[in-house]
């Protein structure tokens, strides 16, 4: 396996002076190219922050973070957008899709963005992912209209559709009842497999961990175990 | 960028009675605009076609030369010639002229005239007059003779004469009648009343009186030339170009109506400038409007707008959906705003048909290009703000809210 991610010494720190909060406290990790990593900690922990520091959605107060052997501390906004596009997925735990769109048009949106249009290669695309969801019939469906657990599935879909090296999935079953949850979570396994595809899951839940083949545990902001 | 519209697109059709709310009130905006612009355009008209709509709009006047002096070898002038009571100046050459004066562009009617004052007399009533006498064939070149008559024709032939109906009334005369008219050089002539017109204003009415040229020349002594060239053009603004012109073709003093008439042309622009004024305002109006509901857009859609910039849109990308917003908004409350401002109008009378009382809208000064253009622009402008607002949004915070 390559070395996909690498960060070290991570430091954030929300605020300033009296009110500045440490979130990362020098945290360090690796993530390999393939790897379906679980992500744990106590609320506060500082997972979330991780996830958006490897997510590019924001810079570290100091740290070094490279992808893809990329050093994205150091790119501008512009070059970070392009790179999140092309290489990094998210799945929320509130799903977080566009709610005037159809399903196929969430799905299809990293890609469309990117090209400036919809094509058919694309729409094509969309099409194989909610078919491997188990949304075929959803296809077309406003994404408002669709139950929880298929809204999260179009999410997990879309985080796949350009192909990224990385998905982070912040509490992605947090809101899904236990049947829901372990649908998804078995989809995510079996794009990992199949694909090869490095997911890093933040969870409270053991059993979803469980599912995962390496577990990081974050406390104090840093690496625990 | 058909992406970045596409969102757009369906940013507004999402909240159809929002959108369709947003666009009523530009509408109404682009409304006023066109109605103002028609309203103060077709007032301007109006009020110019009463003024000078029937005077000469570039006018040749002979100039007198002047009176012979005696001057001492010293250089002291020792006597000056009595200038005499009949006019003398004339435009000798005015057959020569007269063509080549009509080819000149926009020139629509050229009246070679002998004018003068006079006494008109019946029984023992007298009444000073002013006389014009005009080439017949050109009676309603100039002043609208055939259009302005009441009773009689306005055809001007030897022996007779036209008056207006105040004259008329004063003197209690009517058609058939015989008038004797003598000229201020004390030329008497017998003439038969052959047209009555009233043409509104008091001045023409009571004491101009038209007479054929060949008339004029025995009253005024002028066996040749004319005492002056009246010149109509088809647009009146021209006047002070196309005088320029014929004054370079012909060597003559063409004087343009604007010439003394600065009174009314600062009042024309006063109104001009009111009218700026009210289109500004309902420009403003549309700014302001645009931009706070896009505002109110930009905050409701912050949570939407953070997902898309993870998901890898740019701040350009965000930039350019919610300017294409207003700038949609702005295009379909233009069009909207224009079809309705011209359907507005189309019951009023045009321009030629505009009769006192009646609001004097002029449909074809809607300024309905200009109006869609300025609030196309007005709308990309109003959107400026909360696309910039938009694009400053961070991920982060937006998709946890």
């Amino acid at each position: 396996m390559n070395m996909l991610v690498e960060v070290e010494g991570l430091v954030k720190t929300f605020g300033s002076g009296e009110a500045a909060t440490r979130v990362l406290r020098g945290l360090s990790l690796t993530l390999q190219t393939g790897e379906m990593t679980a992500l744990l900690g106590p609320s506060g922990s500082g997972k979330s922050t991780l996830l958006t520091i490897l997510g590019t959605l924001m810079k570290p107060t100091s740290g070094n973070h490279r992808m893809l052997g990329v050093d994205l501390v150091a790119a501008d906004d512009r070059a970070l957008t392009a790179f999140r596009n092309l290489h990094i997925g998210f799945v929320f735990q509130f799903h977080n899709l566009l709610p005037d769109f159809t399903a196929l048009e969430n799905v299809i949106f990293p890609t469309a963005v990117r090209e400036g249009r919809e094509t058919a290669a694309a729409r094509a695309r969309g099409r194989e992912l909610l078919t491997r969801m188990g949304l075929a019939e959803r296809i077309d469906f406003p994404s408002a209209n669709l139950s929880g657990g298929q809204k999260q599935r179009v999410a997990v879909a879309r985080a796949l559709m350009n192909r990224p090296e990385l998905v982070l999935a912040d509490e992605p079953t947090g809101n899904l009842d236990r049947a829901s949850a372990m649908q998804v979570m078995e989809l995510i396994g079996e794009i990992n497999r199949d694909e090869g595809t490095t997911f890093l899951i933040s969870t409270h839940d053991e059993k979803i961990a469980g599912l995962c083949r390496r577990q990081v545990v974050v406390g104090d902001g840093v690496v625990t175990g | 960028m058909l992406y970045g519209l596409k969102i757009a697109l369906r940013y507004l059709t999402a909240s159809k009675a929002q959108t369709a709310l947003l666009v009523l009130g530009v509408a109404v905006g682009v409304f006023i605009f066109i109605f103002m612009s028609a309203l103060i355009g077709g007032l301007a008209e109006f009020i110019l076609s009463r003024t000078v709509g029937d005077i000469s709009h570039v006018t040749i006047k002979a100039e007198d030369a002047d009176p012979p002096i005696l001057i001492s070898a010293e250089g002291h002038v020792l006597a000056v010639a009595e200038r005499g009571r009949a006019r003398t100046a004339t435009l000798a050459d005015a057959p020569t002229w007269v063509p080549l004066i009509e080819t000149v562009p926009g020139v629509i009617a050229v009246s070679p005239q002998i004018t003068g004052a006079g006494f008109l007399t019946r029984g023992a009533q007298v009444a000073q007059v002013s006389v014009t006498g005009v080439e017949p064939g050109r009676e309603s070149a100039i002043l609208n003779l055939d259009g302005y008559m009441v009773e009689g024709s306005a055809r001007l032939g030897s022996g007779v004469i036209v008056l207006g109906q105040t004259l008329a009334d004063d003197l209690s005369l009517r058609l058939g009648q015989t008038l004797r008219l003598q000229s201020s050089g004390g030329v008497s002539m017998v003439l038969t009343l052959s047209g009555i017109y009233r043409t509104g204003n008091g001045m023409i009415d009571r004491r101009s009186i038209f007479v054929s040229l060949p008339t004029a020349r025995t009253l005024f002594s002028l066996p040749q030339g004319v005492t002056w060239i009246e010149i109509k053009l088809a647009d009146l603004n021209a006047a002070d170009a196309t005088a320029l012109r014929i004054r370079a073709l012909t060597g003559l003093d063409a004087v343009p109506w604007t010439d003394g008439a600065e009174q009314l042309m600062e009042a024309l622009d006063a109104q001009a400038q009111t009218g700026y004024f009210l289109k500004s305002f309902a420009l403003i109006t549309i700014v302001i409007g645009v931009a706070s509901a896009l505002l109110l857009s930009t905050y409701r859609r912050r949570p939407e707008i953070g997902i898309m910039r993870a998901m890898g849109a740019g701040r350009g990308f965000v930039v350019f959906v919610f300017v294409a917003q207003g700038a949609l908004i702005g295009l379909l409350g233009g069009l909207s705003g224009a079809a309705f401002g011209y359907l507005a109008l189309l019951p009023f009378p045009t321009r030629e048909a505009f009769r006192p009382g009646t609001l004097p809208m002029d449909i074809t000064q809607g300024s309905y290009g200009l109006a869609i253009t300025l609030t196309v622009l007005g709308a990309i402008l109003a959107s400026i703000l909360p696309a910039r607002a938009a694009a400053r949004v961070d991920p982060v915070t937006a998709i946890g809210q």
